[in-house]
């Protein structure tokens, strides 16, 4: 009953809770498994600590002591239970990160404060946008991350992570997104005044209709 | 009051055949008059700039820290008005910007670090057992170098130049091009100068635990509170020279247009990412380390018992210490880097939750096996475990890749990072604060303030900060300052907005409670919560001197104090009218001399203001007057040699029956040495640091290799080489000014060293005229750095052997004694050292391109 409200309130157009493509929903998976079991552990520990807030033990400590607690909990606990969470981890991020393969690229090269997108367009020619990247849905994209001046980030929450626009490097990070619609996107990293109004669209159509027109985005967003 | 039972620290029966026999009781309040005359502060304001005692100076320290935390909370309050509506229009973008930087740095570098370094002041040497810190002088140096950066880096918010690109300064945003005004310099210049009283405390830390401890208590049963302390100084002298280098490289850079940092010329804005987050991380634990160690002080007490597993938190705080310098690159996992890599990085960072997570249950386990009282210490206690926890598993949540993909820069790390440092800093040090009040006032506490503050800060802080996990797993980033098409994020900012006036009420009240607490609280006893440790030895509030007599084999915790204070203990009194305190072996603590410290002296704030000056004139562009700020520290400095030697033999002193000491004066392994290692090896960090920049640079950054040297690199090698023999000569010179002192014709060498240095740092400065333009690329830029190391060495090394020179002249130096000379050869090896790998690496460059 009160679970109804509460993903109500999960939702909304930047929330990772709200995943929209492959990468943004093992993460927002491994989120609330890393919720359920950070919730039951911190249970866990607050019952400890009440007990022994509340017990009148008057013994000293004793060797089987240390070795409940430090072996034990600090020790065997936690590495059992970090080992389990990095190994599922890793897994994940080794299957959403850009490999060598023939996916198609899109280039997008932030500057203080506005986003421009190379994608292909008609007859796979590149075209150049501003503020609006155009991608197909149901297709896994790279993009190309660069930029001209000051560090930003490219951030699609609800497609998948941020990736960093570093000047003189040039990274590439993959996201798909499942259907088609508009998705919004951020500068994540501070990049000074305009960092609050540094945003731009993804657009992902549907592959097997006609092109959009490769609009730009609406005038005066800066 | 609650009696409970007396509590013994050290389980091991104490080694009392040491051999030294109770000095005869005397009456203990002429003991007292004797010793206060000599340890006290002058009174007035002239004490205010004269005072050396840590006491002093590290209640100093704390009070100023939470006058900084003060404003940084003012700060937070502005930033939460500005945040509690979509279209706040409280500040302007540009002002925004100003707050939120200053608002992280004031807090991390005015706030945590200093009250951590004043809480370490105030209390190593009592819970040691010691009556001050190795270096009392360079405590009050450091206190002024803190106190005049701190109040320059508030001031510029006041004119509205305050720094405006984030507490971590990323460039290039705070490149000359995008920051040109001196916004960024205020936090370049500010915080090094800042950070002089950080190293300070580091050296002064580390060489107080290893050497100033009370006779014969070895390493391995000294408080935990020493462990955990050591551990974070050794982190601070690790941790810390990688970020001096960073502003010292950028601040080059925004002044002289050295391109360490532009890629257009070989720079890299990701090598300061990696010198920022060698330390930056580093520091979240030795923020959190001294206040872990006030834990694991205070809960066995309020326990009523022992604490579980004194080896295996030894073994936690050595596990962070090397942990923390493994996992810098869990803040940079956008930047690009290969997954295999963050791998790596990820499996350290949540590795790192282990030697915590032995701590928390060695702490649950404490308390289980014990009795726990409910006092209000206790109660900031349980506001740790509820907050920290948490923090920590969100900690390693953002650990795992993937995750950190999503959550990095938003709202999400912002609670996290608050739910580490409150709980894991703010929390403990106001538990810690609660503990200790008695002995720095000598007063108990105005009944139901404290906890009435406690409840107003923990609901206010949980209000403010639970929710604000969800307003960034919604998407809302850091650093924005509106939010006008995001209607989501409203309620849950406004609630954070609602909940964090309660928490600055709760923190307002807390301040108002001490303030009581220290004018109108009635007089505590002694040992209020019947501790062992050796803080409570001594009556309340805590004399200047610490102890009349110091702590040894036969007075081994707080149950000593009236034997003590009767002067049954070592080194009673003060019969020679200097400052003395006890130097024992590092590891077994077997007493080795006694070390004639410091008195009032002007000294360290002539010397923080000479420092200033220089920083002042950087700041204010006018660098061809900055070297006059150089020459004026060199001379104030030249001063603080003239009390470290002596130019006649002194008996040795009788420290009790049966053992007879000599003074530092005539001991080769003094504090001073011991201290100059510790600096080297903070020194060496900074140099290992700058060769990391240039392998970094070489290897990742675009626009290599670099255009080819102009110089006649060959024949630059002859005066290159010529400086490296004549460093070394300096080297030899020194070990025979050290070893033929007493023969006839001892002080050629000081003479000869003195030369071959002068001569070595002549040469430097010729190299430097063959050097290529250091604006054209990074390379140049970075061999103008190498180059600059040297040179501030050679002119230290000159220092020493003048001072070596002159103490062979005005005879202080002789069969025992021998002057600055030790000193000497150290540095003078290390520069040869440090240039000898300089020079190969260059070849390695030229002979490679």
């Amino acid at each position: 009953m009160l679970a109804v409200p509460l993903l109500a309130a999960c939702e909304g157009p930047l929330s990772t809770l709200t995943p929209a493509g492959p990468a943004a929903v093992e993460i927002a998976r491994l989120w609330w498994a890393m919720l359920i079991g950070s919730g039951l552990i911190t249970l866990l520990v607050m019952a400890m600590l009440w007990r022994a807030l509340r017990r009148q033990s008057q013994g000293r400590p004793r060797l089987a002591a240390e070795r409940r607690w430090i072996f034990g909990w600090g020790l065997g606990f936690s590495l059992a239970v970090l080992t389990v969470l990095l190994g599922f981890g890793i897994w994940i991020g080794e299957r959403m990160i850009a490999r060598d393969d023939d996916t198609p690229l899109v280039e997008a090269h932030a500057g203080q404060w506005a986003w421009e997108f190379v994608q292909p367009g008609p007859g796979g020619q590149p075209v150049t946008t501003q503020g609006v990247l155009y991608v197909p849905a149901g297709r896994p994209f790279d993009v190309a991350i660069t930029s001209s001046d000051v560090i930003h980030s490219f951030w699609v929450p609800r497609l998948g992570g941020k990736m960093d626009a570093i000047p003189g490097h040039r990274n590439v990070h993959r996201l798909m997104a499942a259907a088609p619609g508009t998705y919004e996107g951020l500068c994540a990293e501070f990049c000074g005044l305009g960092h609050s109004f540094m945003n731009f669209e993804v657009v992902a159509y549907d592959p097997a209709g006609p092109l959009p027109d490769f609009a730009d985005a609406e005038e005066g967003r800066e | 009051m609650t009696k409970g039972p007396r509590i013994d620290t050290r389980n091991d029966a104490i080694d009392t055949d040491a051999g030294i026999a109770a000095n005869p009781p005397r009456r203990a309040l002429p003991l007292h008059r004797e010793l206060d005359e000599v340890w006290r502060d002058l009174p007035g304001w002239r004490g205010f700039f004269t005072s050396v005692n840590h006491g002093t100076i590290g209640k100093r320290f704390m009070a100023t820290a939470f006058v900084f935390f003060a404003i940084g909370g003012v700060l937070a309050m502005m930033i939460r008005a500005q945040l509690a509506t979509r279209d706040g229009a409280f500040l302007d973008t540009e002002l925004y910007n100003q707050i939120f930087t200053m608002h992280g740095s004031i807090m991390m570098f005015l706030f945590a670090i200093p009250l951590l370094e004043g809480l370490a002041l105030w209390l190593l040497p009592k819970i040691l057992g010691a009556r001050d810190m190795a270096y009392p002088r360079l405590s009050a140096l450091g206190y002024f170098c803190y106190l005049f950066g701190g109040i320059v880096i508030v001031l510029s918010l006041l004119f509205g130049v305050a720094p405006n690109g984030g507490w971590f300064m990323y460039v290039p945003l705070t490149s000359k091009t995008y920051t040109p005004g001196i916004n960024a310099d205020v936090w370049l210049l500010g915080v090094t100068f800042v950070e002089i009283s950080a190293m300070a405390a580091a050296i002064e830390i580390t060489v107080t635990i290893l050497r100033c401890r009370a006779a014969h208590m070895p390493l391995t049963r000294m408080p935990l509170m020493g462990w955990y302390l050591l551990g974070t100084a050794v982190m601070m002298l690790v941790g810390f020279p990688p970020l001096i280098l960073g502003s010292i490289l950028l601040e080059v850079e925004r002044a002289f247009d050295w391109p360490f940092f532009d890629v257009a010329r070989g720079g890299s804005p990701l090598l300061w990412q990696h010198l920022f987050w060698l330390f930056g991380h580093p520091e979240v634990y030795i923020i959190f380390l001294p206040a872990a160690g006030a834990l694991s002080t205070i809960i066995p007490i309020l326990s009523r018992t022992t604490i579980l597993g004194y080896g295996a938190l030894v073994a936690a705080v050595i596990g962070l210490v090397f942990l923390s310098f493994g996992l810098w690159v869990h803040h940079m996992f956008t930047v690009g880097i290969p997954h295999m890599a963050l791998s790596f990085f990820s499996a350290a960072s949540a590795l790192v939750a282990v030697p915590t997570a032995v701590q928390i249950f060695a702490w649950i386990g404490t308390m289980w096996e014990g009795r726990v009282q409910f006092r209000l210490p206790m109660l900031y206690i349980i506001g740790f475990f509820a907050t920290f926890v948490m923090g920590g598993l969100t900690g390693v949540m953002l650990a795992m890749v993937p995750f950190n993909w999503q959550a990095h820069d938003t709202h999400f790390v912002v609670a996290h990072l608050h739910y580490v440092l409150v709980g894991g800093f703010v929390f403990p040090m106001l538990a810690a604060i609660a503990y200790w009040m008695p002995l720095i006032c000598g007063r108990w506490r105005v009944r139901g303030l404290g906890e009435a503050a406690f409840w107003l800060i923990f609901i206010g802080f949980h209000g403010t900060f639970f929710i604000m996990h969800l307003t960034g797993l919604l998407g809302m980033r850091r650093r924005i300052a509106v939010y006008p098409e995001n209607a989501e994020f409203e309620w849950l900012n406004l609630v954070s907005s609602g909940f964090g006036m309660i928490q600055a009420a709760g923190f307002a009240l807390f301040a108002f409670d001490v303030i009581m607490q220290w004018m109108f609280g009635r007089r505590s006893w002694r040992n209020p919560w019947q501790a062992p440790t050796l803080e409570w030895a001594m009556p309340l509030p805590a004399p200047s001197y610490n102890f009349a007599s110091l702590p040894g084999p036969r007075q081994p915790d707080a149950g000593a104090l009236l034997p003590l204070a009767r002067g049954e203990g070592l080194l009673a009194g003060a019969p020679r009218g200097w400052r003395e305190t006890l130097v024992v072996e590092p590891g077994s603590g077997r007493p080795q001399h006694i070390a004639v410290l410091a008195t009032n002296t002007a000294l360290p704030v002539a010397t923080a203001g000479a420092i200033g000056s220089f920083f002042a004139m950087m700041l204010a562009g006018l660098y061809w007057l900055a070297p006059l700020g150089i020459v004026a520290t060199l001379v104030v400095v030249w001063r603080w040699g003239a009390i470290m030697g002596t130019d006649r033999d002194h008996p040795l002193v009788e420290v009790a029956p049966g053992l007879s000491l000599p003074l530092h004066w005539q001991v080769r392994q003094t504090l001073g040495l011991t201290g100059t290692m510790v600096l080297l090896v903070a020194d060496a960090t900074l140099y290992g640091s700058l060769l990391f920049g240039v392998g970094f640079l070489t290897v990742v950054a675009p626009g290599w290799p670099a255009p080819e040297s102009g110089i006649g690199t060959w024949w630059m090698l002859l005066p290159a080489l010529a400086a490296l023999a004549l460093m070394a000569a300096g080297v030899v010179a020194a070990r025979l000014a050290e070893t033929r002192r007493t023969r006839a014709g001892g002080r050629l060498w000081t003479r000869l060293g003195l030369a071959c240095s002068a001569l070595a740092l002549a040469l430097l400065g010729v190299l430097g005229w063959g050097l290529d333009d250091p604006t054209r690329h990074a390379r140049d830029a970075l061999r103008g750095a190498v180059l600059g190391f040297a040179v501030v060495h050679g002119v230290i090394a000159v220092m020493l052997a003048l001072r070596a020179d002159v103490d062979a002249r005005q005879g202080r130096i002789g069969a025992d004694r021998r002057g600055a000379v030790p000193a000497w050869q150290l540095l003078q090896t290390f520069w040869l050292g440090t240039s000898a790998a300089s020079v190969a690496v260059v070849a390695a460059q030229e002979v490679l391109a």
